[in-house]
């Protein structure tokens, strides 16, 4: 497959929630593509829609949740799919790891049974050859003595050596795309750092593609190719990363990356420097979700929907009314930091 | 849920806190043994006088009740401590003996009784949470429903009129045959017709328990991340049923298990007098009826004793099932 | 679950208790299951006059034959309808009361040991751990064959076994409001003890101890009537348990005698535990008592 042709496909994705008869829409109708080898980070503050869109492509959406629109995972549409069709494309041909490596493995089987499972459910291998993958996936995953932990519980496991299990696991049938959803939150810093070091190496050694789910910019500067910002449900700004950080073009990117966590500062800081909250499902307002919280917001944002639409020379493209004059080479940035 | 501490820890805890129950219970009896009305030894003997004089004044003399009170505690804790019960006038034999004969059918009855609940039970809530919301679950539900408000010795004396005196397949009550003298294969199979009714009336109120708690530990198993993890990377929903679901909701059954015991022992009192189950249930009754409290005082003094036993076992248990209580 | 899947509370929370009760099948049964045994009790005196131990009939006439007793009569000639009803009273009582007994030991234990932690706490679980040993029908039966079968021996009896479960619970409901703000804050301002647990924790302690009261009332029906079926009841009043347990002696002919009293104990048993369910649920809690 070529660089170019995405391995997964995602348009005008939906999500909403049952509520009684009513429903609460909570995802608007995202798009983007990953191609192989590439990495695409989803970024946004907790509760604008990211994590659901990443349970989306897997089906792992709660009961009460739907979702519409088109996945198309190598040249299938996937969306929707059921039982046992979905099942199979699980774990071998998408695969996810989760933000609490603490609690997503099964606290009384070993870790290796865990990824020798993860083998055999796909792969019909005797279970000596599975032993035999899952021992050399831990191995990959620079786990140290990996014959010894391989019959050890997670709880005798380090939070970053279970995100490496996690890994481990995600990789054993050599998935198409990995679908990390905030994998390294629950870590010290010094271990983020090694976590995503090793999906970097993974995703080049392999080709597949990465989409990384994140509400920390810092990490995306370093290990996306591509970014797409989220905000309340929608996309607010897409584009290269290297791009975005240099020339973000929404006020809320500007806020994303003002608020980003700096080398040195010690703590990790949740974006605390944005005023205001995500609106709940309930009460996103009319016009630009953004708007209540926007230092350039005028009287029209609050009205009128913004629409995302071509900015610069390349993919980037920016939902904002305002864009164009806060962008203007001659004027300053506006300053989010008040 | 609360972590249990399995393996050797566990163990001398367990040893610790079965002397402080022994000592606790000693004094409870002995209070109560204070609180009745008229001299303990005439409560220990039985009322109206049908104990002999010499007999009274043994218990006197074992209780030490001329002596002041701390000292009468000290002789009977000191009894106690060494399984030294006392003697039931009304059976004739030491208490201790008396317990010791009964306790085999008592034993055997709770472990049918059990193992059947447990069985049935986490089977049916395994099913009930499997298919939840669904008409089998409510189904089950309003069985378990039924069965956890129906009382033991009700459910007795009705399985009595139905299989034995309508359909006449079983025995009313008893643990054999009297004078029939089978041995062998004949005399097991004899058993365990008597065994049936008093097995199934003794399980179904804790069937109806076990299959509350599965499938109340089921669906909360099936909540947590480890199989949102299954799922994601393609195990089949049967495999993450059994695997890794069951094999998690096992731990709170478990530790409901060893909670359950001592009401356990308590509903083998009506179901060994309902169906004349010679055990210790049986013996407490006639204790009871008889007012021979010292045996009364010592059944449940034993009693307690095995729940203890049965708790370290479940400890041990525990520990298998979880590897995260092997090395605390 | 991550963050994101579960949704922000909206909407009208504030719907009162009943109301939500009534949403749930399973508890309007259990109400309505409830009001008929407790109607029949407060009926008892009217609809049946007179001691229901008394002989009224021709012993052991089968439900039916007879109008003047619809569920027939007992080996004595008891009407077996009037001793249900007076019966359902008695259990009522007694399970209440008991019940009553073992929330006062039950909230006190727990809320002395969750507050006061430290030594007091050790030595209040040991006991509770040493109450939770001793098999508890066991336990009850000696009380009450020590202190002679009466009502308020029956109750004491019940009470005393009954609260250990419940001391834990309230223990841990304790042990996480101390360690909020409203109760630190009332100890910086240095409101006393006996206040911030009047005032502070028992109320919010006051939903799981609700649902609790009445899966032990249902206990203690439980309790009574397998008392008085081994012949430990009052004997001066009507028990269900007893007349299961007089009825026991004429099964292979009249099963009825039996029968009867031991439905409306599983009726009143039954519609306790709906109600504990529909409490739990609507009450928004997540926990087992047994």
């Amino acid at each position: 497959m070529s660089a170019d042709s995405p391995v997964l496909q995602v348009e005008d994705l939906r999500i909403a929630f049952r509520e009684g008869a009513a429903e609460r829409a909570a995802v608007h109708g995202i798009g983007f593509s990953v191609a192989a080898g590439e990495t695409l980070a989803i970024v946004g503050e907790s509760g604008c829609g990211k994590s659901l869109t990443a349970f989306a492509l897997l089906g792992l959406l709660p009961g009460n949740a739907r979702a519409r629109g088109r996945v198309r995972l190598e040249d299938h549409d996937i969306l929707g799919l059921q039982g046992e069709a979905m099942r199979r494309l699980r774990g071998a041909r998408i695969a996810m790891i989760f933000q609490e490596p603490m609690t997503a493995l099964n606290p009384v089987l070993t870790v290796g049974a865990q990824i020798v499972e993860a083998i055999r459910e796909h792969d019909a291998v005797s279970a000596a050859e599975a032993r035999a993958r899952a021992g050399a996936l831990l191995a990959r995953v620079r786990i140290p003595d990996p014959e010894r932990r391989f019959v050890e519980y997670p709880h005798q496991l380090s939070g970053g050596m279970r995100q490496r299990v996690m890994i481990a696991m995600a990789l054993a049938c050599s998935p198409a795309v990995l679908v990390a959803d905030e994998p390294t939150t629950a870590l010290d810093v010094t271990v983020q750092a090694e976590i995503l070091d090793l999906i970097d190496d993974l995703r080049r050694e392999t080709g597949m593609a990465v989409v990384l789910i994140t509400h920390d910019l810092g990490l995306v500067a370093e290990h996306a190719d591509r970014v797409l910002v989220m905000y309340a449900g929608r996309a607010v700004e897409t584009g290269s990363a290297a791009s975005l950080f240099a020339t973000p073009r929404h006020p809320y990117t500007r806020g994303l990356i003002a608020a980003r966590p700096r080398i040195g500062s010690g703590a990790r800081q949740r974006l605390a420097e944005i005023p205001g909250q995500v609106p709940s499902l309930g009460a996103v307002p009319r016009g630009c979700a953004f708007a209540p919280r926007c230092p350039a917001a005028g009287a029209p944002c609050r009205e009128t929907l913004p629409l995302l639409e071509a900015a610069g020379a390349a993919a980037e493209r920016v939902a904002c009314l305002r864009w164009k004059d806060l962008h203007a080479p001659e004027q300053s940035p506006v300053s989010l930091d008040a | 849920m609360q972590m249990r501490v399995g393996g050797p820890l566990a163990a001398i805890r367990r040893f610790g806190q079965m002397v402080a129950v022994v000592v606790g219970i000693a004094v409870i009896n002995f209070f109560l043994l204070h609180l009745a009305p008229g001299d303990a030894a005439q409560v220990l003997a039985g009322e109206a006088g049908s104990a002999t004089p010499e007999y009274i004044a043994a218990l006197r003399a074992q209780f030490g009740l001329d002596q002041p009170l701390a000292v009468q505690f000290a002789k009977y804790l000191a009894n106690v401590l060494t399984f030294d019960l006392g003697f039931s006038f009304r059976q004739g034999l030491p208490v201790s003996q008396l317990i010791l004969d009964r306790l085999g059918p008592t034993l055997v009855l709770m472990g049918v009784s059990i193992t059947f609940a447990v069985l049935v039970g986490g089977t049916l809530g395994f099913v009930a949470a499997r298919h939840a919301g669904q008409p089998l679950d409510t189904a089950i539900s309003v069985l378990a429903l039924l069965f956890y408000a129906t009382p033991v010795f009700w459910i007795g004396v009705m399985l009595i009129v139905v299989f034995s005196v309508w359909l006449d397949w079983l025995p009313v009550g008893g643990m054999a045959e009297i004078g029939t003298g089978l041995t062998g294969l004949a005399h097991l199979v004899d058993v365990a017709r008597h065994l049936a009714l008093p097995a199934l009336t003794l399980s179904l109120y804790y069937l109806a328990i076990y299959t509350r708690l599965t499938r109340a530990a089921m669906l909360e198993a099936y909540g947590q991340d480890y199989v949102r993890t299954a799922v994601a990377k393609g195990v089949r929903p049967r495999r993450i049923a059994y695997r890794h679901v069951l094999r998690n909701a096992l731990l709170p059954v478990v530790t409901q298990l060893g909670l359950q015991l001592g009401a356990i022992l308590g509903g083998a009192v009506l179901v060994e007098t309902v169906f004349a189950w010679p055990g210790l249930g049986r013996l407490a009754f006639e204790a009871l009826f008889q007012r021979d409290l010292n045996l009364l005082l010592g059944i449940l003094l034993c009693s307690s004793v095995v729940v203890v036993l049965a708790n370290l076992a479940v400890d041990l248990l525990y520990a298998v099932l979880d590897p995260r209580t092997a090395r605390a | 679950m991550a963050g994101v899947l579960t949704l922000p509370a909206t909407g009208p929370r504030r719907v009162g208790l009943l109301a939500r009760l009534a949403r749930r099948p399973s508890a309007c049964i259990g109400l309505v299951l409830l009001g008929l045994v407790a109607g029949a009790g407060l009926a008892a005196p009217v609809l049946f006059p007179g001691d229901p131990l008394d002989m009224v009939g021709a012993p052991l006439q089968w439900p039916g034959t007879d109008p003047a007793f619809p569920l027939g009569t007992d080996m004595l000639g008891r009407d077996i309808a009037a001793g249900i009803a007076h019966g359902a009273r008695i259990s009522l009582m007694i399970g209440a009361v008991a019940t009553l007994v073992a929330l006062v030991i039950g909230v006190g234990i727990g809320a002395a040991a969750g507050y006061y932690g430290g030594h007091i706490e050790a030595a209040l679980m040991r006991l509770t751990e040493l109450f939770q040993t001793i098999p508890p029908f066991l336990f009850t039966l000696a009380i009450v064959a020590v202190l002679q079968p009466s009502i308020p021996t029956i109750v004491l009896a019940i009470g005393l076994t009954g609260w250990p479960a419940l001391a834990r619970l309230v223990r841990a409901e304790v042990l996480r409001l101390r360690d909020g703000e409203l109760v630190q804050s009332s100890i910086v301002i240095g409101a006393s003890d006996a206040r911030i647990i009047g005032l502070h924790i028992l109320p919010n302690v006051l939903a799981p101890v609700i649902v609790s009261a009445s899966i032990l009332v249902a206990n203690a029906i439980l309790t009574e009537s397998s008392l008085a079926f081994l012949g430990l009841g009052d004997p001066n009043v009507v028990s269900w348990g007893a007349m299961v347990g007089a009825g026991r002696e004429v099964i292979r002919t009249d099963w009825f005698v039996a029968a009867a009293p031991g439905l409306a104990i599983v009726a009143a048993v039954l519609a306790l535990n709906l109600l504990g369910d529909g409490l739990n649920d609507a009450l928004d809690l997540k926990r087992e008592l047994r």
